[in-house]
């Protein structure tokens, strides 16, 4: 299980000159690979439940130890107060990261969205248009498959593709690892496209300075009402594909109205990633953020 | 799914809390769950019966409390309460809410031996 997770096995696939395919010359075993069957100290590492990578292949394998404590001599029923956060390990985690971004000069923005909302595509066209200006890297996150960051890679910027295995969603351990192995000098814009998905990871921060929620008109309009806390959580709303709303029946100003049902005062950005409609107001949104960052005290 | 994630992070505070407080068995766990958190409770409950096999909650059971979502409406400038996120304020009707309680996910309190 991951390390938050109680779902299969993340990992990170990764890096400049490296493609992994699934399937190649040797099997994956529900992404465990002991191929080497020699290598107790790897094995005691996976079955420790310790994060740990594969020499050769990049991957970073999540695992959390059985709850399986056992303390011998206490029989007697009592009651604990404890009132602890079932988030507060990803909570700390988030904060820890929050820390390195802002000491590092480095503006983390966790894109959200359901599956299909044109969001790496928005992100390819962004970072196409930023990259000549500033450094950008990319943290790219999807149950499986490379395709993501092989998309981005293709624009010039680092990308990390972090598969999430069964997971439904990034957290902030996933986001550290990734990020080790990601160049992030000062004043890079660290985009992580978090998994597409309106419900899980709005409940998990990942020490992004700001949470950026993408919905597309070929979408309902009443989605910030159906999947509210999403955009309860969001700082910026994107409104995608505004190019085709010649071609859809959807009403913006009735899904803007019910975003700030559930975020008063949520801002609002209509864009279209094809036609570039409306992209210099995002681009100069993030620019204005990244801005300050790089202006502020270092490690401040 | 995230419910499994989260049954996964109260599995870890028994872990945590089992080490600290000395304790092998966890009987009860009593989970505060906010009217607008995160959390299904439903999906909590199949969740915590899906994970505790082999733990050391392997014979617990799971009390959910609910707690009421409570805003702070802008215009009234008065606090309200909230059942579900979207909704108007129950007194002008408005949207201006701010959500102030019921956002909490937490293990209260434990009955272990």
């Amino acid at each position: 299980m991951c390390t938050v997770c109680g779902c299969g096995e993340g990992k990170v696939e990764s890096g400049p000159g490296h493609h992994h395919h699934h399937g190649h010359g040797h099997d994956h075993d529900y992404h465990h690979h002991h191929h080497t069957a020699a290598d107790a100290e790897h094995a005691a590492l996976h079955a420790a439940g310790v994060p740990h990578t594969h020499d050769g292949h990049d991957h970073i394998h999540y695992g959390t130890g059985a709850a399986g404590v056992s303390v011998a001599g206490m029989d007697q029923a009592r009651l604990v107060k404890i009132e602890r956060d079932v988030l507060g390990h990803n909570d700390r985690l988030a904060a820890v990261n929050r820390v390195r971004f802002a000491a590092a000069g480095v503006l983390a923005v966790n894109l959200v969205s359901s599956p299909g909302s044109g969001k790496t595509t928005l992100l390819c066209e962004t970072t196409r248009a930023l990259l000549p200006r500033m450094p950008v890297a990319v943290v790219e996150g999807d149950q499986q498959t490379t395709f993501d960051a092989d998309r981005i890679r293709e624009t010039g910027a680092p990308a990390i593709q972090v598969n999430t295995g069964k997971g439904c969603h990034l957290d902030a351990a996933m986001v550290a690892d990734a990020c080790d192995r990601l160049p992030l000098s000062r004043g890079t814009v660290l985009f992580i496209e978090n998994v597409g998905n309106l419900v899980c990871p709005a409940a998990f921060d990942l020490g992004e300075a700001a949470r950026v929620v993408i919905l597309s008109v070929t979408e309902g309009e009443d989605k910030p009402l159906k999947y509210p806390d999403m955009f309860a959580g969001a700082d910026l709303m994107i409104l995608n594909k505004i190019d085709l709303l010649p071609h859809v029946r959807f009403d913006v100003a009735r899904c803007i109205d019910y975003a700030r049902r559930v975020n008063p005062g949520l801002p609002v950005i209509e864009v279209s990633a094809t036609s570039h409609q409306g992209l210099h107001k995002w681009l100069g949104w993030i620019e204005e953020r990244r801005d300050a960052l790089v202006a502020a005290p270092s490690g401040a | 799914m995230h419910e499994m994630s989260l049954v996964a992070g109260i599995m870890r505070i028994l872990e945590d809390e089992a080490r600290a407080q000395q304790f092998s068995r966890v009987r009860t766990v009593v989970l505060e769950v906010g009217g607008l958190s995160h959390a299904d409770a439903e999906a909590l409950r199949f969740a915590f019966e899906a994970q505790k096999p082999g733990t050391l909650a392997a014979a617990a059971r799971l009390d959910i409390v609910t707690t009421p979502g409570t805003a702070w409406c802008m215009d009234c400038a008065e606090p309200v309460p909230l059942a579900r996120r979207g909704d108007a304020c129950p007194r002008c009707g408005g949207y201006k809410l701010q959500v102030t309680a019921g956002e909490d996910l937490r293990v209260r309190e434990l009955e272990v031996e």
